[in-house]
């Protein structure tokens, strides 16, 4: 990390450099493009993580979060715009190509517009919406922004803004779709596309030309949420983000304030979470198998899976009182101690699971209609994963080593013995395969666990106003459908100034658009169902 | 479940009698029966899931809560063919011009259930700039099952009140429709077409 710091400060002299947990750099806009290329290309960091939008006292502006593919160190950038009134920074969306998506995502939030991006769109919010939400003076006023039963307007047409030899910046008129495309509209109420995502899809006979993927449908502003509750009271929000990472969440979002507040936890409580995080790795990923086999035709395969997945959701519920929403997880360890059975529940799902991941095998896997459906289908290279930071199951599917547990360990994870699941095919098999394997895995850790539980205390002493030292952290665990971020900015008051969840859905659906490309439109749920997204978990 | 079980007897009674205060004709009496008796046991519902109540929904039809034992295990995924809304989530500014539309194209009789707090008040995110404060400001809703998510028993409870609302409905006495074809048509015009 030093080299990166001296080459910083022998190229870009007019770059500061801030050392941390995670070394932050502070560039002007003029210069950030070049500095974000000789990174991409010089110091390999190749995996854009995330794009916070800031709302300063002084300025708005943008942190840039990136990530080597192979070492897992991490950078930050942070790039301030200067003018309020029209805010502009130039894009990355060239080097990175999850940059558009995340672009698209400040745009709506906060109204920066990125010289460069090819499409300025608003992404979560109608077009007609008033104001950018995640600003500290947005009108929340109901009567800008009515709730209306009119069909929302859908254009054909977006905007990307050009930088001229002399500075000035042009606005330019980009067609999405032509005239002559022929455009089918998927969702958002559809029972394939799980949950409330909207593809508009121009085909060519049966195969698809372009995707355009709309959001928002249950976009709820759980960040906007965040910045009026206390610390503890975030958590629970947690839980319904991805409903089926709830633990891992939990996990990450505890994480970070433990260590921004200076929390030691027990390793009791470590080791509960670990377990909780992979109890619940088993269930998401049984029920994956149910619903992508029945959007491929074997309803029968949900009876199957759901049957473990209840078994799983009685030992939460014996420990945490709940089937779906937790709020397990709590500063400074868990809310209750395990329930006395928990050790014999979890050896009895133990042995029960190698028998059911072979009888799913045999029921469906090897079958040559699923085999057809899923082999060479939705092809994504390793190179283009890491661009579209396409992250867990589908990105190892994919060969990219991105497990969040091996490439930056965090809690009790070097200490055990596991595999990180890898494949190299890069398609609808791979991704379902990896996800079978990866259940194997999780049962090897709790296998591990089960019988070293220590004692000791589930939960330390907190203060319930917990207040936070003014400064920026982030965090990131791997949920069940790939590495999950937070990004938290304190005031030093006992309210977050800005928290920002980094889904791990998001990018998945931005590469929906580059697998479906020549594909045909029935390949389009197979590849979807693949992928695994949870629309809260995207939208927020 | 017998009777006396549920916890709301008052409301069904107070509906009966507002239905038989201007008397039934025996024949129409028995037929309404009948019909009743097939269609509270076959409701089928509209696959209609935004968020996390979608998925203890899915848990009732899986093999443990088997919702097919009551007869609503035929999930739709056209609101054409379905006879009630689960609204399984939440609603938000964006989706409900959607949901909206999907209501309209139920066809009549048709039910809304409000599964879930977000569905009843906007829950936890009742504050938020982006989300509706209950859907009963959107489409008339018949019951309301609450819950963070709630539990698939209470589901199954939700739905067995609506079955026993439909069972002392009228079905040919006009309750169904709420508005004459005239009146309809009065106020929703349609371009060019004489009457």
């Amino acid at each position: 990390m030093a080299n990166i710091t001296e080459k910083i400060a022998k190229n870009f002299p007019e770059a500061t450099v801030e050392e941390g947990a995670i070394t932050m750099i502070t560039i002007a806009d003029a210069k950030w493009h070049d500095l974000a290329k000789s990174l991409r290309d010089e110091e390999n960091m190749d995996y854009l993580v995330t794009i916070v939008g800031m709302d300063w006292p002084d300025a708005l502006g943008c942190v840039y979060y990136l990530m080597s593919s192979a070492t897992g160190e991490m950078l930050a950038v942070t790039v301030k715009a200067t003018d309020r009134e029209k805010p502009m920074l130039h894009s990355v969306a060239d080097l990175w190509k999850v940059g558009c998506l995340l672009e698209r995502e400040v745009y709506d939030f906060f109204g920066i517009i990125f010289i460069g991006n090819p499409d300025m769109r608003r992404l979560f919010l109608n077009i007609d919406w008033v104001g950018y939400p995640l600003r500290k003076d947005y009108d929340m006023n109901p009567e800008l922004n009515p709730i209306s039963t009119e069909n929302e307007r859908t254009s054909d047409v977006t905007y990307t803004y050009v930088e001229k030899a002399d500075g000035s910046v042009e606005k330019k008129e980009v067609e999405v779709f032509t005239p002559e495309d022929f455009v089918v509209n998927i969702g958002p109420q559809h029972p394939a596309t799980h949950g409330v995502l909207r593809f508009r899809t121009a085909v060519d006979g049966e195969t698809i030309n372009k995707i355009d993927v709309y959001m928002g449908y249950i976009h709820r502003g759980v960040e906007k949420l965040c910045e009026s509750l206390t610390y503890p009271q975030t958590l629970h929000y947690m839980d319904r983000l991805d409903y089926f990472s709830a633990h891992n969440y939990h996990h990450g979002l505890c994480m970070l304030f433990e260590k921004a507040a200076g929390i030691e936890i027990s390793r009791r409580a470590q080791v509960i979470r670990v377990m909780m995080d992979e109890l619940s790795r088993i269930a998401s990923h049984c029920l994956f198998i149910g619903t992508f086999c029945m959007d491929l035709g074997a309803t029968t395969m949900l009876f199957y899976t759901l049957r473990v997945r209840e078994q799983i959701l009685d030992i939460m519920e014996k420990t945490c009182g709940a089937r779906m929403t937790f709020n397990y997880d709590c500063i400074g360890g868990v809310m209750q101690d395990l329930a006395p059975d928990f050790v014999q529940d979890v050896k009895a799902l133990l042995e029960v699971l190698p028998a059911n991941i072979k009888e799913y095998n045999k029921v469906f896997t090897g079958n040559i209609i699923a085999r057809n459906r899923m082999e060479g289908i939705g092809h994504i290279s390793r190179e283009d994963a890491i661009s579209y930071g396409v992250t867990g199951p589908s990105g190892r599917a994919s060969g990219w080593a991105c497990d969040i547990r091996k490439l930056r360990p965090y809690s009790i994870y070097p200490e055990l013995d596991f595999q990180e699941v890898l494949a190299t095919e890069g398609d609808v098999m791979a991704r379902f395969k990896v996800r079978m394997r990866e259940m194997e895995e999780s049962a090897k850790i709790l296998a591990q666990l089960v019988d070293n539980i220590p004692d000791g205390e589930y939960c330390v002493k907190v203060p319930k106003l917990l207040k936070i030292p003014a400064g920026r952290w982030f965090e990131m665990v791997e949920g069940c459908r790939g590495a999950f971020g937070v990004y938290l900015e304190s005031d030093g008051s006992t309210k977050p100034y800005r928290l920002k969840i980094v889904p791990p859905c998001l990018p998945l659906a931005g590469a929906v658009d580059h697998m479906t490309r020549g594909q045909k439109i029935a390949d389009l749920i197979a590849i979807g169902g693949s992928l695994d997204y949870i629309i809260p978990d995207m939208d927020r | 479940m017998p009777y006396e079980a549920f916890k709301d007897n008052e409301y069904i009674e107070s509906l009966v009698k507002q239905l038989q205060e201007s008397g039934t004709n025996v024949v129409v009496g028995s037929l309404d029966k009948l019909i009743n008796w097939g269609r509270s046991n076959s409701i089928w519902p509209l696959t209609f899931a935004t968020s996390c109540c979608g998925i203890e929904f899915v848990s009732l039809g899986a093999a443990r809560f088997d919702m097919a034992r009551f007869g609503w295990e035929v999930a739709r995924a056209s609101p054409r063919q379905a006879d009630f809304m689960m609204v399984a989530g939440t609603i938000v500014n964006r989706m409900v011009p959607v949901f909206r539309r999907l209501y309209d194209q139920l066809a009549e009789p048709k039910y809304v259930i409000a599964c879930g707090s977000c569905a009843i008040s906007g829950g936890p995110f009742r504050r938020s700039y982006h989300v509706a404060k209950g859907i009963e400001d959107i489409v008339p809703v018949d019951v309301f099952v609450p819950g963070c998510p709630p539990r698939p028993e209470a589901m199954i409870y939700g739905i067995m009140q609506l079955s026993r609302k439909i069972k002392v409905e009228r079905f040919f006495g006009g309750v169904n429709r709420q508005e004459s074809q005239k009146e309809f048509l009065k106020a929703h015009p349609v371009e060019g077409v004489e009457d």
